[in-house]
Protein backbone atom coordinates (compact mmCIF):
# COMPACT_ATOMS: atom_id res chain seq x y z
CA UNK A 1 0.00 0.00 0.00
CA UNK A 2 1.60 3.18 -1.15
CA UNK A 3 -0.29 6.51 0.10
CA UNK A 4 0.53 8.12 -3.19
CA UNK A 5 -1.03 5.90 -5.74
CA UNK A 6 -5.24 5.06 -5.47
CA UNK A 7 -6.21 2.27 -4.45
CA UNK A 8 -8.08 0.75 -7.83
CA UNK A 9 -11.87 0.51 -7.18
CA UNK A 10 -12.91 -3.08 -5.83
CA UNK A 11 -15.74 -4.94 -8.03
CA UNK A 12 -17.93 -6.20 -6.00
CA UNK A 13 -19.67 -9.00 -7.57
CA UNK A 14 -23.58 -9.37 -6.83
CA UNK A 15 -23.84 -13.16 -7.03
CA UNK A 16 -21.53 -16.25 -8.15
CA UNK A 17 -21.60 -18.29 -10.87
CA UNK A 18 -23.71 -21.35 -10.93
CA UNK A 19 -21.31 -24.85 -12.26
CA UNK A 20 -24.23 -26.59 -14.04
CA UNK A 21 -24.14 -30.43 -12.91
CA UNK A 22 -24.84 -32.96 -15.27
CA UNK A 23 -25.26 -36.21 -13.74
CA UNK A 24 -23.74 -38.87 -15.68
CA UNK A 25 -25.51 -41.47 -17.71
CA UNK A 26 -25.78 -45.27 -16.48
CA UNK A 27 -23.85 -47.73 -18.48
CA UNK A 28 -27.26 -49.27 -20.11
CA UNK A 29 -28.75 -45.98 -20.97
CA UNK A 30 -25.13 -44.94 -23.07
CA UNK A 31 -25.31 -48.41 -24.27
CA UNK A 32 -28.38 -48.26 -24.81
CA UNK A 33 -27.95 -44.88 -27.03
CA UNK A 34 -25.08 -47.10 -28.86
CA UNK A 35 -26.78 -49.75 -30.18
CA UNK A 36 -29.78 -47.09 -31.46
CA UNK A 37 -27.24 -45.18 -33.43
CA UNK A 38 -25.33 -48.51 -35.25
CA UNK A 39 -28.89 -49.32 -36.00
CA UNK A 40 -30.30 -45.80 -36.97
CA UNK A 41 -26.93 -46.31 -39.50
CA UNK A 42 -27.87 -49.71 -40.77
CA UNK A 43 -31.73 -48.79 -41.51
CA UNK A 44 -30.83 -45.37 -43.18
CA UNK A 45 -28.64 -47.45 -45.70
CA UNK A 46 -31.87 -49.30 -45.89
CA UNK A 47 -33.87 -47.00 -46.89
CA UNK A 48 -30.76 -45.20 -49.12
CA UNK A 49 -30.54 -47.89 -51.06
CA UNK A 50 -34.01 -49.07 -51.31
CA UNK A 51 -34.97 -45.29 -52.44
CA UNK A 52 -31.85 -45.82 -54.83
CA UNK A 53 -30.07 -42.31 -53.84
CA UNK A 54 -27.24 -44.74 -53.10
CA UNK A 55 -26.57 -47.62 -55.88
CA UNK A 56 -26.74 -51.05 -54.27
CA UNK A 57 -24.43 -52.11 -57.03
CA UNK A 58 -21.46 -50.53 -55.03
CA UNK A 59 -23.02 -50.01 -51.79
CA UNK A 60 -25.10 -53.19 -51.19
CA UNK A 61 -27.57 -53.26 -48.57
CA UNK A 62 -28.20 -54.71 -45.30
CA UNK A 63 -30.07 -57.25 -45.50
CA UNK A 64 -28.19 -58.12 -48.20
CA UNK A 65 -25.05 -58.36 -46.23
CA UNK A 66 -27.25 -60.11 -43.38
CA UNK A 67 -28.41 -62.91 -46.12
CA UNK A 68 -25.17 -63.28 -47.57
CA UNK A 69 -23.60 -63.87 -43.97
CA UNK A 70 -25.87 -66.47 -43.62
CA UNK A 71 -25.49 -68.13 -46.72
CA UNK A 72 -21.33 -67.88 -45.92
CA UNK A 73 -22.04 -69.57 -42.89
CA UNK A 74 -24.74 -72.38 -43.68
CA UNK A 75 -23.06 -73.11 -47.44
CA UNK A 76 -19.79 -71.41 -47.43
CA UNK A 77 -16.23 -71.95 -45.76
CA UNK A 78 -16.97 -69.06 -43.12
CA UNK A 79 -15.17 -71.06 -40.48
CA UNK A 80 -12.85 -72.76 -42.08
CA UNK A 81 -11.72 -69.13 -43.07
CA UNK A 82 -12.34 -67.62 -39.89
CA UNK A 83 -10.41 -70.40 -38.17
CA UNK A 84 -7.50 -70.13 -40.54
CA UNK A 85 -6.77 -66.80 -39.75
CA UNK A 86 -7.77 -66.44 -36.40
CA UNK A 87 -5.04 -69.50 -36.49
CA UNK A 88 -2.60 -67.61 -38.18
CA UNK A 89 -3.13 -64.36 -36.39
CA UNK A 90 -2.41 -65.98 -32.81
CA UNK A 91 0.67 -68.06 -33.88
CA UNK A 92 2.21 -65.10 -35.35
CA UNK A 93 1.19 -62.72 -32.90
CA UNK A 94 2.61 -65.03 -29.58
CA UNK A 95 5.75 -65.80 -32.06
CA UNK A 96 6.99 -61.98 -32.69
CA UNK A 97 5.72 -61.08 -29.47
CA UNK A 98 8.33 -63.79 -27.90
CA UNK A 99 10.99 -63.41 -30.34
CA UNK A 100 10.97 -59.61 -29.77
CA UNK A 101 10.77 -60.14 -25.98
CA UNK A 102 13.71 -62.15 -26.24
CA UNK A 103 15.64 -59.45 -28.75
CA UNK A 104 15.16 -57.25 -26.60
CA UNK A 105 15.85 -58.22 -23.50
CA UNK A 106 19.10 -60.09 -24.57
CA UNK A 107 20.71 -56.87 -25.72
CA UNK A 108 21.14 -56.61 -21.90
CA UNK A 109 23.60 -58.97 -22.00
CA UNK A 110 26.35 -56.69 -23.35
CA UNK A 111 26.51 -53.00 -23.98
CA UNK A 112 28.81 -52.93 -26.90
CA UNK A 113 26.35 -56.02 -28.96
CA UNK A 114 23.38 -53.67 -28.18
CA UNK A 115 25.22 -50.97 -29.71
CA UNK A 116 26.18 -53.39 -32.40
CA UNK A 117 22.56 -54.02 -32.92
CA UNK A 118 20.39 -51.18 -32.56
CA UNK A 119 20.67 -49.37 -35.86
CA UNK A 120 19.41 -52.47 -37.06
CA UNK A 121 16.77 -52.87 -35.50
CA UNK A 122 15.59 -49.13 -36.03
CA UNK A 123 16.06 -49.68 -39.62
CA UNK A 124 13.87 -52.68 -39.74
CA UNK A 125 11.82 -50.99 -37.52
CA UNK A 126 11.89 -48.40 -40.63
CA UNK A 127 11.07 -50.99 -43.51
CA UNK A 128 7.25 -50.77 -44.50
CA UNK A 129 7.28 -54.42 -43.68
CA UNK A 130 4.29 -54.88 -45.96
CA UNK A 131 6.26 -54.45 -48.51
CA UNK A 132 7.88 -58.10 -48.13
CA UNK A 133 4.78 -59.78 -48.58
CA UNK A 134 5.41 -61.10 -51.72
CA UNK A 135 9.28 -62.45 -50.86
CA UNK A 136 7.66 -64.03 -47.81
CA UNK A 137 5.17 -65.57 -50.12
CA UNK A 138 7.92 -66.69 -52.87
CA UNK A 139 9.99 -67.93 -49.42
CA UNK A 140 7.49 -69.80 -47.34
CA UNK A 141 4.60 -70.53 -49.75
CA UNK A 142 1.14 -70.14 -49.81
CA UNK A 143 0.25 -71.65 -46.93
CA UNK A 144 -0.29 -70.46 -43.30
CA UNK A 145 3.24 -70.67 -42.58
CA UNK A 146 3.60 -67.96 -44.97
CA UNK A 147 0.92 -65.61 -43.24
CA UNK A 148 2.27 -66.42 -39.67
CA UNK A 149 5.71 -65.31 -41.20
CA UNK A 150 4.09 -61.73 -42.33
CA UNK A 151 2.48 -60.86 -38.56
CA UNK A 152 5.88 -61.75 -37.20
CA UNK A 153 8.03 -59.78 -39.64
CA UNK A 154 5.19 -56.46 -38.24
CA UNK A 155 5.20 -57.82 -34.35
CA UNK A 156 8.40 -58.10 -33.20
CA UNK A 157 9.98 -55.20 -33.69
CA UNK A 158 7.56 -53.34 -31.22
CA UNK A 159 8.29 -55.59 -28.52
CA UNK A 160 12.01 -55.65 -29.62
CA UNK A 161 12.23 -52.10 -29.19
CA UNK A 162 9.86 -51.91 -26.30
CA UNK A 163 11.86 -54.67 -24.51
CA UNK A 164 15.11 -52.49 -25.14
CA UNK A 165 13.47 -49.21 -23.86
CA UNK A 166 12.60 -51.06 -20.52
CA UNK A 167 15.85 -52.53 -20.23
CA UNK A 168 17.17 -49.54 -21.08
CA UNK A 169 15.38 -48.37 -17.89
CA UNK A 170 16.55 -50.67 -15.36
CA UNK A 171 17.18 -48.99 -12.36
CA UNK A 172 21.09 -49.11 -12.40
CA UNK A 173 20.89 -49.18 -8.60
CA UNK A 174 18.55 -52.25 -8.23
CA UNK A 175 21.19 -53.76 -10.16
CA UNK A 176 24.11 -53.43 -8.11
CA UNK A 177 22.52 -54.03 -4.94
CA UNK A 178 22.05 -57.52 -6.60
CA UNK A 179 25.86 -57.72 -7.52
CA UNK A 180 26.86 -56.40 -3.89
CA UNK A 181 24.26 -59.04 -2.37
CA UNK A 182 27.03 -61.74 -4.42
CA UNK A 183 24.56 -61.99 -6.98
CA UNK A 184 25.66 -62.91 -10.43
CA UNK A 185 24.73 -61.82 -13.71
CA UNK A 186 22.00 -64.33 -13.81
CA UNK A 187 20.50 -63.05 -10.93
CA UNK A 188 20.35 -59.52 -11.93
CA UNK A 189 18.81 -60.64 -15.33
CA UNK A 190 15.62 -63.00 -14.04
CA UNK A 191 15.27 -60.97 -10.93
CA UNK A 192 15.76 -57.36 -11.57
CA UNK A 193 15.89 -56.73 -15.75
CA UNK A 194 13.35 -58.91 -16.49
CA UNK A 195 10.83 -57.66 -13.63
CA UNK A 196 11.65 -54.40 -14.75
CA UNK A 197 10.83 -54.96 -18.36
CA UNK A 198 8.04 -56.80 -18.02
CA UNK A 199 5.59 -53.74 -18.49
CA UNK A 200 7.00 -52.52 -21.34
CA UNK A 201 7.13 -55.75 -23.14
CA UNK A 202 3.29 -55.92 -21.97
CA UNK A 203 2.77 -52.65 -23.40
CA UNK A 204 3.82 -53.82 -26.48
CA UNK A 205 0.84 -56.73 -26.84
CA UNK A 206 -2.06 -54.15 -27.58
CA UNK A 207 -0.43 -52.83 -30.53
CA UNK A 208 1.40 -56.02 -31.58
CA UNK A 209 -2.62 -57.97 -32.10
CA UNK A 210 -3.68 -55.56 -34.32
CA UNK A 211 -0.36 -55.67 -36.16
CA UNK A 212 -0.49 -59.27 -36.39
CA UNK A 213 -3.95 -59.47 -37.79
CA UNK A 214 -2.97 -57.27 -40.71
CA UNK A 215 0.16 -58.86 -41.54
CA UNK A 216 -1.81 -61.87 -42.01
CA UNK A 217 -4.56 -60.53 -44.05
CA UNK A 218 -2.24 -59.07 -46.51
CA UNK A 219 -0.54 -62.61 -46.87
CA UNK A 220 -4.07 -63.60 -47.50
CA UNK A 221 -4.17 -60.75 -49.75
CA UNK A 222 -1.02 -61.61 -51.99
CA UNK A 223 -1.90 -65.32 -52.50
CA UNK A 224 -3.83 -67.62 -49.99
CA UNK A 225 -6.26 -70.41 -50.56
CA UNK A 226 -8.14 -69.99 -47.56
CA UNK A 227 -9.06 -67.06 -44.95
CA UNK A 228 -11.10 -63.60 -44.63
CA UNK A 229 -8.09 -62.00 -46.70
CA UNK A 230 -8.55 -64.60 -49.34
CA UNK A 231 -12.74 -64.13 -48.97
CA UNK A 232 -12.71 -60.38 -48.84
CA UNK A 233 -10.33 -59.97 -52.23
CA UNK A 234 -12.16 -62.89 -54.00
CA UNK A 235 -15.77 -60.85 -53.37
CA UNK A 236 -14.15 -57.83 -54.68
CA UNK A 237 -13.05 -59.28 -58.15
CA UNK A 238 -16.38 -60.62 -58.36
CA UNK A 239 -18.30 -57.88 -57.70
CA UNK A 240 -20.02 -59.52 -54.67
CA UNK A 241 -20.31 -56.23 -52.57
CA UNK A 242 -22.07 -58.19 -49.73
CA UNK A 243 -19.85 -60.86 -49.30
CA UNK A 244 -17.09 -57.96 -48.84
CA UNK A 245 -19.01 -56.55 -46.22
CA UNK A 246 -19.59 -59.89 -44.35
CA UNK A 247 -15.99 -60.59 -44.43
CA UNK A 248 -15.38 -56.96 -43.12
CA UNK A 249 -18.44 -57.96 -40.34
CA UNK A 250 -16.29 -60.83 -39.36
CA UNK A 251 -13.15 -59.65 -39.16
CA UNK A 252 -14.20 -56.77 -37.43
CA UNK A 253 -16.25 -58.89 -34.59
CA UNK A 254 -12.56 -61.53 -34.82
CA UNK A 255 -10.25 -58.12 -34.12
CA UNK A 256 -12.26 -57.13 -30.96
CA UNK A 257 -11.99 -60.82 -29.83
CA UNK A 258 -8.13 -60.65 -30.26
CA UNK A 259 -8.37 -57.48 -29.01
CA UNK A 260 -10.37 -58.36 -25.45
CA UNK A 261 -8.23 -61.50 -25.37
CA UNK A 262 -5.16 -59.31 -25.11
CA UNK A 263 -6.44 -56.57 -22.61
CA UNK A 264 -7.46 -59.35 -20.32
CA UNK A 265 -4.43 -61.04 -20.29
CA UNK A 266 -2.60 -57.65 -20.10
CA UNK A 267 -4.92 -56.99 -16.90
CA UNK A 268 -3.93 -60.44 -15.73
CA UNK A 269 0.28 -60.12 -16.24
CA UNK A 270 -0.10 -56.14 -14.80
CA UNK A 271 -2.10 -57.23 -12.04
CA UNK A 272 0.98 -57.76 -9.51
CA UNK A 273 2.67 -54.66 -10.78
CA UNK A 274 -0.51 -52.92 -10.30
CA UNK A 275 -0.86 -53.61 -6.92
CA UNK A 276 2.96 -53.08 -6.11
CA UNK A 277 2.01 -49.43 -7.47
CA UNK A 278 4.56 -50.43 -10.42
CA UNK A 279 1.87 -49.61 -13.21
CA UNK A 280 2.89 -50.36 -16.75
CA UNK A 281 5.32 -48.41 -18.51
CA UNK A 282 4.75 -45.41 -21.21
CA UNK A 283 4.59 -47.41 -24.37
CA UNK B 1 23.92 -67.99 12.58
CA UNK B 2 22.33 -64.73 13.02
CA UNK B 3 19.07 -66.85 14.09
CA UNK B 4 20.30 -67.76 16.88
CA UNK B 5 20.83 -64.04 17.93
CA UNK B 6 19.30 -64.76 21.47
CA UNK B 7 22.71 -66.40 22.56
CA UNK B 8 24.59 -64.29 20.91
CA UNK B 9 22.75 -61.76 22.73
CA UNK B 10 24.32 -62.82 25.94
CA UNK B 11 27.91 -63.08 24.97
CA UNK B 12 30.17 -60.59 26.51
CA UNK B 13 31.32 -57.70 24.11
CA UNK B 14 34.84 -56.86 24.12
CA UNK B 15 35.53 -54.05 25.00
CA UNK B 16 37.20 -53.04 22.10
CA UNK B 17 38.76 -49.85 23.63
CA UNK B 18 41.17 -51.71 25.82
CA UNK B 19 41.62 -55.21 24.52
CA UNK B 20 43.84 -55.57 21.43
CA UNK B 21 41.75 -57.46 18.71
CA UNK B 22 42.54 -58.46 15.37
CA UNK B 23 40.67 -55.87 12.75
CA UNK B 24 37.40 -57.19 11.46
CA UNK B 25 37.78 -55.34 7.51
CA UNK B 26 41.23 -53.62 7.15
CA UNK B 27 41.60 -51.10 4.55
CA UNK B 28 45.55 -50.33 3.44
CA UNK B 29 46.38 -47.93 1.08
CA UNK B 30 43.25 -47.35 -1.15
CA UNK B 31 43.23 -44.60 -3.29
CA UNK B 32 41.09 -44.24 -6.60
CA UNK B 33 41.47 -41.98 -9.27
CA UNK B 34 38.23 -41.85 -12.23
CA UNK B 35 39.15 -41.71 -15.71
CA UNK B 36 42.75 -41.90 -16.98
CA UNK B 37 45.40 -42.45 -14.26
CA UNK B 38 47.66 -39.71 -14.99
CA UNK B 39 44.41 -36.70 -15.89
CA UNK B 40 41.54 -38.46 -14.15
CA UNK B 41 39.78 -37.20 -11.00
CA UNK B 42 41.70 -38.22 -7.50
CA UNK B 43 38.86 -39.42 -5.57
CA UNK B 44 40.41 -41.45 -2.43
CA UNK B 45 43.96 -40.93 -2.01
CA UNK B 46 45.68 -43.11 0.17
CA UNK B 47 42.97 -44.07 2.90
CA UNK B 48 44.05 -46.61 5.64
CA UNK B 49 41.91 -47.86 8.33
CA UNK B 50 41.08 -50.78 10.46
CA UNK B 51 38.23 -51.70 11.97
CA UNK B 52 37.69 -53.54 14.66
CA UNK B 53 34.74 -56.61 15.09
CA UNK B 54 31.68 -55.49 16.53
CA UNK B 55 32.50 -51.28 16.18
CA UNK B 56 30.81 -48.69 14.76
CA UNK B 57 32.70 -46.17 13.10
CA UNK B 58 31.46 -43.25 11.23
CA UNK B 59 32.53 -41.75 8.31
CA UNK B 60 31.97 -37.92 8.09
CA UNK B 61 33.07 -35.40 5.61
CA UNK B 62 32.00 -33.10 2.91
CA UNK B 63 29.79 -33.74 -0.15
CA UNK B 64 31.81 -34.72 -3.33
CA UNK B 65 34.73 -36.17 -0.84
CA UNK B 66 34.60 -39.49 -2.23
CA UNK B 67 32.42 -41.31 0.79
CA UNK B 68 30.45 -43.30 -1.85
CA UNK B 69 33.43 -44.21 -3.89
CA UNK B 70 35.05 -45.69 -0.72
CA UNK B 71 32.01 -47.87 -0.29
CA UNK B 72 31.60 -48.89 -3.81
CA UNK B 73 35.09 -50.18 -3.59
CA UNK B 74 34.88 -51.90 -0.20
CA UNK B 75 31.77 -53.64 -0.92
CA UNK B 76 33.84 -54.77 -4.49
CA UNK B 77 32.36 -53.17 -6.66
CA UNK B 78 34.69 -51.01 -8.09
CA UNK B 79 38.55 -52.39 -7.99
CA UNK B 80 40.88 -49.43 -6.72
CA UNK B 81 43.39 -48.04 -8.41
CA UNK B 82 45.55 -49.20 -5.80
CA UNK B 83 45.08 -50.58 -2.17
CA UNK B 84 43.75 -53.57 -1.06
CA UNK B 85 40.53 -54.32 1.69
CA UNK B 86 40.78 -57.38 4.25
CA UNK B 87 37.85 -59.64 5.67
CA UNK B 88 39.28 -61.61 8.91
CA UNK B 89 42.81 -61.30 7.40
CA UNK B 90 41.75 -62.40 3.90
CA UNK B 91 42.20 -60.37 0.99
CA UNK B 92 38.34 -59.32 -0.46
CA UNK B 93 39.68 -56.44 -2.84
CA UNK B 94 37.19 -56.44 -5.61
CA UNK B 95 35.28 -59.36 -4.31
CA UNK B 96 31.46 -58.46 -4.05
CA UNK B 97 29.21 -60.18 -2.02
CA UNK B 98 31.20 -60.01 0.84
CA UNK B 99 30.11 -57.63 3.09
CA UNK B 100 26.99 -56.62 3.09
CA UNK B 101 25.92 -52.83 1.53
CA UNK B 102 22.62 -50.68 2.10
CA UNK B 103 22.22 -47.03 0.27
CA UNK B 104 20.45 -44.03 0.82
CA UNK B 105 17.59 -45.26 -1.69
CA UNK B 106 15.66 -47.91 0.02
CA UNK B 107 15.78 -50.00 -3.77
CA UNK B 108 13.24 -52.22 -3.14
CA UNK B 109 11.66 -54.28 -5.46
CA UNK B 110 8.42 -52.64 -6.18
CA UNK B 111 6.67 -56.19 -7.92
CA UNK B 112 7.64 -58.07 -4.22
CA UNK B 113 5.88 -57.89 -1.23
CA UNK B 114 8.01 -56.75 1.74
CA UNK B 115 8.65 -60.33 2.99
CA UNK B 116 9.92 -61.39 -0.65
CA UNK B 117 11.93 -58.21 -0.14
CA UNK B 118 13.37 -58.72 2.86
CA UNK B 119 14.53 -62.41 1.21
CA UNK B 120 15.94 -60.78 -1.34
CA UNK B 121 19.32 -61.10 -0.20
CA UNK B 122 19.34 -64.89 1.33
CA UNK B 123 17.58 -65.74 -2.44
CA UNK B 124 20.51 -64.76 -4.09
CA UNK B 125 22.86 -66.46 -2.19
CA UNK B 126 21.15 -69.71 -2.61
CA UNK B 127 18.63 -70.34 0.13
CA UNK B 128 15.52 -71.66 -1.47
CA UNK B 129 12.40 -69.40 -0.88
CA UNK B 130 10.38 -71.06 1.60
CA UNK B 131 13.32 -71.78 3.54
CA UNK B 132 14.25 -68.13 3.68
CA UNK B 133 10.40 -66.73 3.79
CA UNK B 134 10.43 -68.83 7.36
CA UNK B 135 13.49 -67.41 8.77
CA UNK B 136 12.75 -63.70 7.72
CA UNK B 137 9.01 -63.53 9.23
CA UNK B 138 10.38 -63.76 12.87
CA UNK B 139 12.16 -60.83 11.89
CA UNK B 140 9.48 -58.73 10.53
CA UNK B 141 7.64 -59.42 13.76
CA UNK B 142 10.20 -58.54 15.72
CA UNK B 143 11.64 -55.55 14.11
CA UNK B 144 8.01 -53.67 13.44
CA UNK B 145 7.20 -54.98 10.03
CA UNK B 146 5.23 -58.20 11.22
CA UNK B 147 1.87 -56.39 9.47
CA UNK B 148 3.44 -55.68 6.92
CA UNK B 149 4.65 -58.67 5.08
CA UNK B 150 2.50 -59.00 2.38
CA UNK B 151 2.24 -55.25 1.23
CA UNK B 152 3.89 -53.93 -1.56
CA UNK B 153 6.93 -51.44 -0.95
CA UNK B 154 4.83 -48.47 -2.41
CA UNK B 155 2.51 -48.86 0.28
CA UNK B 156 5.11 -48.09 3.00
CA UNK B 157 5.82 -45.08 4.48
CA UNK B 158 9.90 -43.91 4.02
CA UNK B 159 10.96 -44.96 7.80
CA UNK B 160 8.91 -48.60 6.90
CA UNK B 161 10.57 -48.97 3.56
CA UNK B 162 14.12 -48.14 5.37
CA UNK B 163 13.59 -50.99 8.02
CA UNK B 164 12.79 -53.52 5.22
CA UNK B 165 15.98 -52.76 3.36
CA UNK B 166 18.20 -52.91 6.55
CA UNK B 167 16.17 -56.09 7.52
CA UNK B 168 17.01 -57.47 4.12
CA UNK B 169 21.03 -56.29 4.72
CA UNK B 170 21.11 -57.73 7.94
CA UNK B 171 19.66 -61.29 6.89
CA UNK B 172 22.65 -61.47 4.10
CA UNK B 173 24.04 -63.11 7.16
CA UNK B 174 27.52 -60.85 6.60
CA UNK B 175 29.19 -59.65 9.84
CA UNK B 176 30.31 -56.11 8.17
CA UNK B 177 27.77 -54.08 7.02
CA UNK B 178 27.98 -50.66 5.02
CA UNK B 179 25.59 -48.03 5.29
CA UNK B 180 25.66 -45.04 3.25
CA UNK B 181 23.93 -42.62 4.44
CA UNK B 182 20.98 -44.93 5.16
CA UNK B 183 18.41 -42.53 7.16
CA UNK B 184 19.08 -39.26 4.83
CA UNK B 185 15.97 -39.38 2.74
CA UNK B 186 13.58 -39.28 5.82
CA UNK B 187 12.19 -36.91 8.06
CA UNK B 188 13.79 -35.71 11.45
CA UNK B 189 12.11 -37.48 13.77
CA UNK B 190 11.80 -40.78 11.63
CA UNK B 191 15.45 -40.32 11.21
CA UNK B 192 15.97 -40.37 15.17
CA UNK B 193 13.21 -43.18 15.86
CA UNK B 194 15.46 -45.09 13.02
CA UNK B 195 18.62 -44.80 14.77
CA UNK B 196 17.33 -45.99 17.74
CA UNK B 197 16.61 -48.99 16.33
CA UNK B 198 19.67 -49.14 14.53
CA UNK B 199 21.93 -49.30 17.63
CA UNK B 200 19.43 -52.18 18.54
CA UNK B 201 20.27 -54.30 15.85
CA UNK B 202 23.46 -53.53 15.93
CA UNK B 203 24.00 -54.87 19.14
CA UNK B 204 21.58 -57.78 18.82
CA UNK B 205 23.45 -58.94 15.56
CA UNK B 206 26.61 -58.47 17.18
CA UNK B 207 27.54 -56.64 13.88
CA UNK B 208 30.90 -54.62 12.99
CA UNK B 209 29.26 -51.17 11.03
CA UNK B 210 30.55 -48.89 8.67
CA UNK B 211 28.14 -45.91 8.46
CA UNK B 212 28.27 -42.79 6.05
CA UNK B 213 26.48 -39.33 7.05
CA UNK B 214 26.14 -35.72 6.76
CA UNK B 215 25.18 -35.53 9.78
CA UNK B 216 27.58 -34.97 13.21
CA UNK B 217 24.78 -35.01 16.01
CA UNK B 218 24.03 -38.98 14.02
CA UNK B 219 28.02 -39.64 13.91
CA UNK B 220 28.30 -39.22 17.24
CA UNK B 221 25.23 -40.43 18.77
CA UNK B 222 25.35 -43.65 17.06
CA UNK B 223 29.46 -44.53 17.01
CA UNK B 224 32.57 -45.85 18.43
CA UNK B 225 34.62 -43.62 16.28
CA UNK B 226 34.24 -40.90 13.71
CA UNK B 227 36.58 -40.82 10.55
CA UNK B 228 36.63 -37.18 9.62
CA UNK B 229 37.52 -37.37 5.58
CA UNK B 230 39.03 -33.76 4.07
CA UNK B 231 37.23 -32.55 0.79
CA UNK B 232 38.65 -34.19 -2.33
CA UNK B 233 40.08 -36.18 -3.12
CA UNK B 234 38.92 -38.14 0.17
CA UNK B 235 41.93 -38.50 2.85
CA UNK B 236 41.55 -39.24 6.47
CA UNK B 237 42.06 -35.92 8.44
CA UNK B 238 41.64 -37.47 11.51
CA UNK B 239 40.33 -40.24 13.98
CA UNK B 240 38.13 -39.73 16.42
CA UNK B 241 37.34 -42.27 19.82
CA UNK B 242 33.59 -41.40 20.50
CA UNK B 243 33.98 -41.81 24.69
CA UNK B 244 30.46 -42.05 25.64
CA UNK B 245 28.48 -44.87 27.32
CA UNK B 246 26.53 -47.14 26.11
CA UNK B 247 23.54 -48.08 25.90
CA UNK B 248 23.23 -44.10 24.87
CA UNK B 249 20.03 -42.40 25.32
CA UNK B 250 18.64 -39.04 23.45
CA UNK B 251 19.98 -37.11 26.29
CA UNK B 252 23.45 -37.70 25.46
CA UNK B 253 23.21 -34.44 23.52
CA UNK B 254 23.36 -32.17 26.61
CA UNK B 255 26.25 -34.39 27.46
CA UNK B 256 29.36 -31.51 27.49
CA UNK B 257 31.73 -34.12 26.11
CA UNK B 258 29.12 -34.67 23.34
CA UNK B 259 29.26 -30.83 22.67
CA UNK B 260 32.63 -31.23 22.64
CA UNK B 261 33.31 -34.22 20.15
CA UNK B 262 30.53 -31.98 17.89
CA UNK B 263 32.51 -28.85 18.14
CA UNK B 264 35.93 -30.51 17.37
CA UNK B 265 34.08 -32.42 14.11
CA UNK B 266 32.37 -28.91 12.95
CA UNK B 267 35.56 -27.65 13.37
CA UNK B 268 37.30 -30.35 11.02
CA UNK B 269 34.72 -30.20 8.48
CA UNK B 270 34.87 -26.77 8.24
CA UNK B 271 38.67 -25.89 8.47
CA UNK B 272 39.13 -22.97 5.94
CA UNK B 273 36.61 -21.00 5.95
CA UNK B 274 35.93 -17.88 6.60
CA UNK B 275 33.95 -17.11 9.80
CA UNK B 276 30.17 -16.26 9.10
CA UNK B 277 30.76 -17.77 5.21
CA UNK B 278 30.54 -21.41 5.59
CA UNK B 279 26.88 -22.90 6.82
CA UNK B 280 28.04 -23.52 10.54
CA UNK B 281 24.86 -23.56 12.66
Amino acid sequence: MSATADPAPVVVRKSGVLLKQTPAWSANRVAAIQVGLLLGVFILWEIAVRAEWMSNFFWSKPSDIARTMVIFFREGTAFQDTWFTFRATVIGFVAGSALGAVIGLSLWWSQNWARVWEPFIIVFNAIPKLALGPLIILMFGIGISSKIAMAIALTFVITALAAYAGVKSVDQDLVRLTYSLGGRRRDAFFKIVLPSAMPWIISSLRINIGLALAGVLIGEFISSQFGLGKVILYAGATYDIALIWAGIAILSALSMVLYGAVVWLERKLLRGLHAAGHVGAPG
Amino acid sequence: MLWDMDVKRLAPVPDIRTEAVAAKLSVSGVSHRFGSQTEGVLAISDFSLDIRPGSFVSIIGQSGCGKSTLFNILAGLLPPSSGRITLDEADITGQAGMVSYMLQKDLLLPWRTVLDNVIFGMEIQGVSKPEARARAVPFLERYGLGGFADSYPGMLSGGMRQRAALLRTLLCNKEVILLDEPFGALDAQTRLRMQAWLLTLWRDFGLTVLFITHDVDEAIYLSDEIVVLSPRPGRIRETLLVDLHRPRGREIVTDPRFAALKAHCLALLFEGEAAGQGALP
